[in-house]
Parts: structure tokens; C-alpha cells; sequence
């Protein structure tokens, strides 16, 4: 029952994620209305995070699988993508390194200057 | 005959997609190299048996949508890890907000770089511009400035997938080890195919991963209204 009840729970948000993409007139899905819920519940008490814990855990842990069938998917796109495909590609590579090296730096950088600052001041 | 029963068969899907899951995961014990990514492996082995039985995709997808159904909540609960994680966000903020801004701004400025040295057209431009994000985001942003957002989606999948294969042996070939570094990298990146990944790298890459997914979805949809202009 503690399962059903969590999924339960989980479904409840994911509605009124939908309801907020609904009447809200972003580009925004509902999943990510949802996770902003949630984690407002979360953070405020109003949720405990005993009562989506597992049936959470196990959705995340499965995610992987459900992009799949979507993938897959890319089959039927091929019409549209053949002509300019290799265009395409180079754009997509070049700018997923781009983002994900320049982020990675970034980040890296900007938490060891705060760890020397937190050093400093301790010192 | 045979024909009729896969059409008729509401598991076969899943059970498909299952099966591939776990040969793919098996494939990666045995050969345990970074590039042999068990997503994408199984999204091969999938195509390559509806190939060879002639199966439209269509009538995989009749099975296997209830998967995808999933992905609304699964998305939601990523909330859990991250409010799990809640400590190591208050304590880094700076520096995680820096590099989701960082995410956004490059994306933006390299896919409006790559579209001047290809001669890209407005549409097609557009279409690229949200291509870092969750795939209902990248669409509506898509659509709403004149882009073919079927080649968004597309394009959004195969980011995904990419980050998902190639991210963490990239940025440890670049020295970028730090667990809140690498989950935002990934999130920024690869939206929720990469964040999928994270998640099993480790807790904080994944939750830092989430909230990436979030932040950089939302900023790119003020970054790309400016954009737009500029082709």
C-alpha cells in the first residue's frame, strides 16, 4: 500500500504540473512544473520525503528505458533530417562539447576559488 | 499471421525494449569501455529487429508508449535527489548558478556561431536554438519562433544521446572530476537523456544534474527570444 500511496502522491503532482502548463502560456511541460512542485513540497515540509521516497527512486532509476521508445523514433525522422544530415550532426556535436566543457570549467573553477576563499578566512 | 499478432500484442513493445535494456547492459559488463553506452545500444538493437521484421514504428510505439508515459512523473521525482542534495546546492549556489548561465549563453552564441559558417537559413537556425534542453521545452521554443520542431526534437534526442555516451569520459579526459562540476556540466549539456546518466555516476552529479535541467530550460527560453534576431 506504502507504494500505491507514494505513486499516488507522485501522479497527484504531475497533474497539477499539467494543470499549471494549462493555463500558464510558456513553453514549459509540465514535468518540469512538477519537479518544481515537488521540490517546493519537499523543502517546506509540506511533502515528507517518506511519502514519494521509493516508488521516486525506482521512477528515476528507470528513466533511462523510457527515452527508448522515443529514440527509436528517429527512424521516422529520417526523411526530414537525410538531405542536411551531416550539418546537422557537426552543429549538434560541436555545441553539446561546447556547453558541456565550458560549463564544466566554469563550475570547477568557481568552487575551488570558493574553497581557497573558505581557507583563507579559516586560516 | 505473425503480423497479427505483433499489432495485436499490447506488451510486445515493452518486452522489446526491456529485452534490448538488458542485453545491452550485459554487453557493456563484458566490454567495458566508456563508448559502449547500453542507451544507445538498446535504441540499436530496437531499430535493427523492427528493421528486419518489416515492424512499422508505429506499432512498436503502440506498446511501447507506456514507457514513455513514465517519463512525467520520472522527471518530477528527479525533485527527490535534488532536495537530497539540498546541502551541497546551498553551499556551491555560485558557482553551479555561474556555470547553468555559462550552459545557456554557450549554446546560444555556438549554435549562432555554426549556423553563420554553414549559411544556415532564419528556420533552421531557430530550430537549433534550443537544442541543449528537455525536449517539451526545446519544441514549444522551437515552434513559437518559426523552427521545424520535428527536427528540434530530433536534434534534442541525439544531444541527449551524445552526452549520455560521451560526457564523462570527455570531461575526465579535460580533468573536469568534481562531482557538483560534472552534474551541472551534464544537465546543462544533455538535458534529461544526460541526467539519466548522472544519476548513475552518483548522487550529486545526478542531482545537480536535475536542477540544471530546470534552470537552463527556463533561462533558454528568455535567451532564445533574443536570439532570434540575429539571423
Amino acid at each position: 500500500m506504502k507504494y500505491l500511496k507514494q505513486f499516488l502522491i507522485i501522479i497527484a503532482i504531475s497533474f497539477a504540473g499539467e494543470v499549471l502548463h494549462y493555463f500558464i502560456p510558456l513553453p514549459v511541460p509540465a514535468s518540469i512544473y512538477g519537479m518544481v512542485l515537488l521540490f517546493a513540497g519537499l523543502c517546506t515540509g509540506l511533502i515528507p520525503l517518506s511519502a514519494v521516497k521509493e516508488t521516486g527512486d525506482f521512477l528515476v532509476a528507470m528513466m533511462q528505458i523510457m527515452f527508448i521508445p522515443a529514440t527509436v523514433g528517429l527512424i521516422d525522422s529520417w526523411d526530414i533530417l537525410k538531405d542536411r544530415w551531416p550539418v546537422y550532426l557537426i552543429i549538434t556535436f560541436v555545441t553539446t562539447m561546447a556547453v558541456l566543457l565550458a560549463v564544466g570549467k566554469v563550475v570547477q573553477l568557481g568552487l575551488a576559488r570558493s574553497k581557497s576563499k573558505e581557507g583563507r578566512e579559516n586560516a | 499471421m505473425l503480423s497479427g499478432l505483433i499489432s495485436q500484442s499490447v506488451f510486445l513493445g515493452v518486452l522489446i525494449t526491456l529485452g534490448a535494456w538488458f542485453l545491452a547492459l550485459a554487453l557493456r559488463k563484458r566490454f567495458d569501455y566508456a563508448f559502449v553506452n547500453p542507451l544507445l545500444i538498446a535504441v540499436v538493437l530496437t531499430i535493427a529487429l523492427l528493421l528486419a521484421t518489416r515492424t512499422p514504428y508505429q506499432t512498436y510505439y503502440d506498446g511501447a508508449k507506456y514507457l514513455s508515459y513514465l517519463l512525467t512523473p520520472a522527471t518530477v521525482c528527479l525533485a527527490i535527489p535534488l532536495y537530497e542534495q539540498l546541502e551541497a546546492l546551498k553551499k556551491n549556489y555560485k558557482a553551479i548558478l555561474a556555470g547553468i548561465v555559462t550552459g545557456v549563453v554557450t549554446s546560444l552564441l555556438s549554435v549562432l556561431a555554426l549556423a553563420l559558417i554553414f549559411g544556415l537559413d532564419h528556420a533552421e537556425y531557430v530550430t537549433f536554438l534550443p537544442k541543449s534542453v528537455t525536449s517539451a521545452i526545446g519544441m514549444g521554443i522551437s515552434s513559437e519562433l518559426g523552427g521545424y520542431s520535428a527536427i528540434t526534437v530530433a536534434v534534442i534526442i541525439l544531444t541527449g544521446i551524445i552526452g549520455n555516451m560521451m560526457a564523462q569520459p570527455v570531461l575526465r579526459l579535460f580533468k573536469i572530476t568534481d562531482p557538483v562540476a560534472v552534474g551541472v556540466a551534464i544537465g546543462s549539456s544533455s538535458h534529461a537523456i544526460g541526467t539519466a546518466r548522472a544519476m548513475e555516476i552518483g548522487p550529486v552529479e545526478g542531482a545537480m544534474s536535475s536542477l540544471s535541467i530546470t534552470v537552463s530550460g527556463l533561462l533558454t527560453v528568455v535567451g532564445a527570444m533574443i536570439f532570434q534576431n540575429f539571423i
